[in-house]
């Protein structure tokens, strides 16, 4: 990002006097962020600036920052929460490298974001002045102690501290709660957003409160965008294309609930668990308006069972889950796998294992999808790599989980789940909600009929005349009777597996992104997508022979992998969850402990796939990606 | 969800016809329970209660979890769901709200129940989806090969507590009656086939979660759970009122009876903690409870509805 020379005004200076005019700088992409205490509304703010720019024309994609407690006590740096907001002149497909510009409210969340090396080198910071003449010695010691840290740590920061309570006092009581929206306005006269289409964003997110509410808001607003005017001498302008097609915009837990409601399904099964649950949360205030219903279990084995109910007695259900509630519901999905009851379960994945780290991205849950279950239990793994992709999953997830009577896990994960993304508008068809096509009695009425070429069978629901069997998850015939032999076992296992093999029949070669030969090719499975892509097409401009794929089938695997595999000198995964790296302390070739697609692919292709792979507990960065790519490719030689 | 059946096949034809179901027609596979197994009784029981009531086999599932009694599905000739350990609650719940039409039954063991899905049923009592739930309770596992269960009496012998139970029976009634919203718990014995009988039909005509512990021997590892109740009627405590489950033809053998009134809980929790006699019959009914699937019901959309509304919703999030 081009400086704004009027900041630049001495490594690690304090800034307080602007000089006038302002100047624009124009910019192909900047990304803000806004940071507080939680409960000071910094994620309010943030997604009504990601809104606003999505709605003006910008490519715009949108993370929450979230302390895993709900009020940790103020001031500290791991209660850090806020919106980060990457703007771009194009489409913008995942949230970028470093900060540019950080509104914060205190200077204990800036220092959070300061040591996790989220803000860049020069970053322009705005700062609440408050703190530094608190009438508490300790936090004017806090605060002296933190300025010198970032000042000390990176000379390169451009801070300006603002009086945003002190303004806000201008019109509330309690500036606490009103300078969120006084940022919004600092954030709206900085990039020059429509104060209009602000007005209206303001008036959805406070439609459950007082007109009063919505006006105090705004006149906060006004008073930030005044401020910044007068006071500040540089504007950004990040210029804007308005798209050709329609688009909506919303998170990927939201695209998810709305996928669920467009395939028709009707019941959602569920147990609290981050960062699933806001599919949940959306789904309770629109689902019924759909016919369908939200059910909060008693437990994750419930919510299961209650879904395994439901898809045996009709239409397929679904639940939603992450890496804990997963391991919980593994029994249960046994009896789906055995039954071949039909079942979509949705894991927005989390850091684990265990409780690990509940509101930040992990893509660690690969192999407890695929394999986490004891005995033979083939099943449907699909990996979402978009938010868009986190609608259309929905819909394939329902149509295969009912045509090949099993189990499908969609695999989300935090950064789908909470990034905000404007994606072209669905066109809804009426054929997604049909009825369960395979649902009816065969002419020998076996409950299960397998079709010895695919494993297909025809499913049949209670209530349905000349159908009546004992389902059973014990090894069982086609008549669904209890039969212990090795012979049937033998079938019966061979079947379900078989519908695995079918399914694969049915799907293509994954599109390549790049060149069908070269150097290096990185594959990658889920969110990782856009950052992974972007890493790529810097590494193509330094002239770099490196392409990208990205598998959305897990379960079975896409066709033609090892025949893509071998056009290129090294295939690397990148993925967010653990691997060692060759030449740490201890590791060798033998011993090394390989990321989850990697140990995947190398048994499928019998090709020595490299990885590389993080968990930081956050997206990974395209400039990490690069950085990895670069340094594969140094080492040179075939893999 | 709907609660309107629109899949193919299904129907109410068979109840339409003129057709009358006899005892044989609801049965199915020959039991293979160990002789004088108390489970016996009780499928016979049942298999009364469904030609009593002429319940279409096609509209009526059997759900069970694991365990002995669990293999009760197979043995009716009715749908069946033979599911996993514990869990049978859950399920049926989940075909109760898809299909409020299909008449649903919970065929569990004491293990199933009280232990391993222990958080299913506080919760189902409290939920009240229409099922008939039947607790076959013989204090002990017997298809693992005798092990202690939470309704085994302190002090008996099993593998697993080889100097006897540690530590007081769990009191299946008093728990159900100390769950909120619960709306019918009674009890019967396998051996007193008259009041099972007419237990099994109250429970099913009550419209809500009916809770029925069955009092059961296992030949095998607790023969002698109920001896002394079985030799000396006195030790029953019949449970009779106008409002509760009439078994005239029982009065002359259980003499020690209890004018009960089904709708009084704090009397019900009183009796639930006899802990010299056994209780046979209603201790609580109460028809008003809200019923899950019936607060849950919503009105049922077509296609063309749900994507013009989803239509609607999607303006809502346009750029």
């Amino acid at each position: 990002m081009a400086a704004p020379e009027s900041l630049s005004s001495g490594a690690g200076a304090v800034l307080v006097a602007p000089s006038r005019p302002a100047q624009t700088v124009r910019v192909s992409e900047h990304t803000v962020e806004v940071v507080s205490d939680p409960g000071e509304g910094a994620q309010k703010c943030g997604q009504i600036f990601g809104q606003v720019s999505a709605r003006m024309g910008n490519g715009v994609w949108t993370v929450e920052i979230i302390p895993a407690e709900i009020q940790p006590p103020p001031r500290l740096p791991e209660g850090a929460s806020g919106n980060r907001i990457r703007l771009g002149s194009g489409p913008v497909t995942n949230w970028g490298d470093e900060t540019n510009l950080v509104i914060a409210f205190n200077e204990q969340v800036l220092l959070a974001r300061h040591r996790v090396g989220a803000l860049a080198t020069d970053a322009i910071v705005f700062l609440e002045d408050k703190w530094a003449s608190s009438e508490d010695p300790a936090i004017r010691k806090a605060w002296s102690a933190a300025l010198s840290e970032l000042e000390t740590g990176n000379p390169g920061y451009r801070i300006r501290l603002v009086p945003m309570e002190a303004q806000c006092h201008e019109l509330t009581d309690n500036p606490r709660k009103g300078k969120n929206m006084f940022a919004l306005g600092m954030l709206a006269w900085i990039y020059d957003r429509d104060l209009e289409l602000i007005s209206e964003q303001i008036a959805h997110a406070f439609r459950k409160k007082s007109p009063e509410v919505y006006q105090q808001n705004l006149a906060l607003v006004q008073l930030g965008y005044h401020w910044a005017e007068r006071e500040l001498d540089f504007r950004i302008e990040v210029p804007a294309s308005p798209a050709r097609k329609p688009l909506v915009v919303m998170n990927g837990n939201e695209a998810l609930g709305m996928g669920a409601i467009a395939a028709g399904m009707e019941l959602c099964s569920m147990y609290p668990i981050t960062p699933a649950t806001s599919v949940s949360h959306y789904l309770s205030e629109v689902f019924e308006r759909f016919g369908g219903i939200v059910h909060q279990a008693e437990d994750e084995i419930a919510a299961v069972g209650v879904a395994i109910g439901a898809s045996y007695a009709g239409k397929v259900a679904f639940t939603i889950t992450s890496g804990p509630g997963l391991a919980l519901k593994t029994e249960f999905l046994g009896l789906a796998i055995m039954a071949e009851l039909p079942l979509v379960v949705v894991d927005v994945q989390r850091g684990g294992p265990s409780t690990g780290l509940p509101t930040k991205v992990e893509q660690s849950d690969l192999l407890a999808a695929l394999f986490a279950q004891p005995g033979d239990a083939p099943r449907i793994v699909l990996a979402p790599a978009t938010i868009e992709e986190c609608f259309h999953v929905m819909i394939t997830a329902r149509r295969l989980a009912e045509a090949f009577r099993t189990v499908v896990i969609v695999l989300s994960d935090a950064n789908l789940a909470t990034g905000v993304t404007p994606f072209p508008r669905p066109s809804l068809e009426t054929a997604w909600q049909a009825e369960p096509p395979e649902l009816g009695i065969g002419p020998d009425q076996r409950p299960y009929g397998w079709d010895p070429e695919t494993g297909l069978s025809r499913r049949i629901a209670p209530g349905q005349l000349g159908g009546m069997h004992t389902l059973t998850g014990l090894s069982h015939d086609e008549q669904s009777k209890v039969a212990y032999s090795a012979g049937v076992h033998q079938r019966s296992t061979a079947m379900r597996s078989r519908k695995l093999a079918t399914l694969q029949g049915l799907l293509q070669p994954p599109p390549l992104y790049g060149e069908a030969a070269g150097d290096l090719l990185v594959v990658g499975w889920g969110s990782t997508k856009g950052a992974i892509e972007e890493a790529v097409d810097r590494a193509r401009s330094e002239g770099l022979r490196v392409s990208a794929l990205q598998l959305r089938f897990l379960s079975p695997l896409e066709t033609g992998l090892k025949r893509i595999f071998s056009r290129f000198e090294r295939v690397m995964t990148v993925e967010l969850n653990y691997s060692d790296e060759p030449g740490d302390p201890g590791i060798t070739e033998e011993n090394r402990r390989r990321g989850q697609l990697a140990l995947l692919l190398r048994a499928a292709t019998l090709i020595d796939v490299d990885c590389w792979t993080r968990v930081p507990g956050e997206p990974l960065r395209p400039g990490s990606i690069l950085r990895a790519i670069r340094a594969r490719l140094a080492q040179g030689g075939a893999a | 969800m709907t609660g309107l059946c629109t899949l193919p096949g299904c129907g109410d034809a068979g109840g339409l016809d003129e057709h009358e179901y006899t005892l044989s027609e609801y049965e199915g596979a020959r039991a293979r329970w160990c002789p004088g197994c108390g489970d016996h009784s009780i499928l016979t029981s049942v298999q009364r209660l469904l030609a009593s009531e002429q319940l279409v086999p096609e509209q009526t599932v059997f759900v069970s979890g694991i365990g002995c009694s669990s293999r009760f599905p197979h043995y009716l000739n009715t749908y069946g769901f033979h599911g996993i350990h514990g869990r049978a609650l859950p399920v049926a719940t989940g075909i109760k709200l898809q299909r409020p039409e299909l008449s649903v039954f919970v065929v569990m063991g004491d293990g199933d129940c009280t232990s391993i899905g222990a958080a299913h049923w506080v919760h189902t009592l409290r939920y009240n989806p229409d099922l008939t739930a039947l607790m076959l309770d013989n204090g002990i596992y017997g298809l693992t090969k005798n092990q202690t269960s939470p309704t085994t009496p302190q002090g008996w012998v099993s593998n697993t507590q080889p100097h006897g139970s540690w530590l007081p029976a769990l009191n299946p009634l008093s728990l159900a009656l100390g769950v909120t919203n619960a709306s019918f718990v009674a009890q019967t014995a396998e051996w007193v086939p008259a009041h099972l009988f007419a237990t099994l039909r109250a429970a099913y005509r009550h419209a809500g979660f009916s809770f029925v512990r069955i009092l059961q021997r296992c030949p095998v590892y607790t023969p002698a759970l109920y001896q002394r109740a079985i030799q000396d009627p006195e030790r029953i405590r019949l449970l009779v009122h106008p409002d509760g489950i009439a078994v005239p033809e029982l009065a002359k053998l259980y003499r020690a009876q209890i004018t009960h009134d089904p709708a009084d809980l704090s009397a019900a929790r009183q009796i639930a903690e006899l802990d010299d006699a056994i209780p046979l019959g209603l201790l609580y009914r109460n028809a008003s409870r809200p019923r899950y699937e019936v607060v849950r019901r919503v009105v049922p959309r077509t296609a063309s509805e749900r994507a013009a509304a989803l239509e609607t919703e999607l303006d809502r999030y346009a750029v």
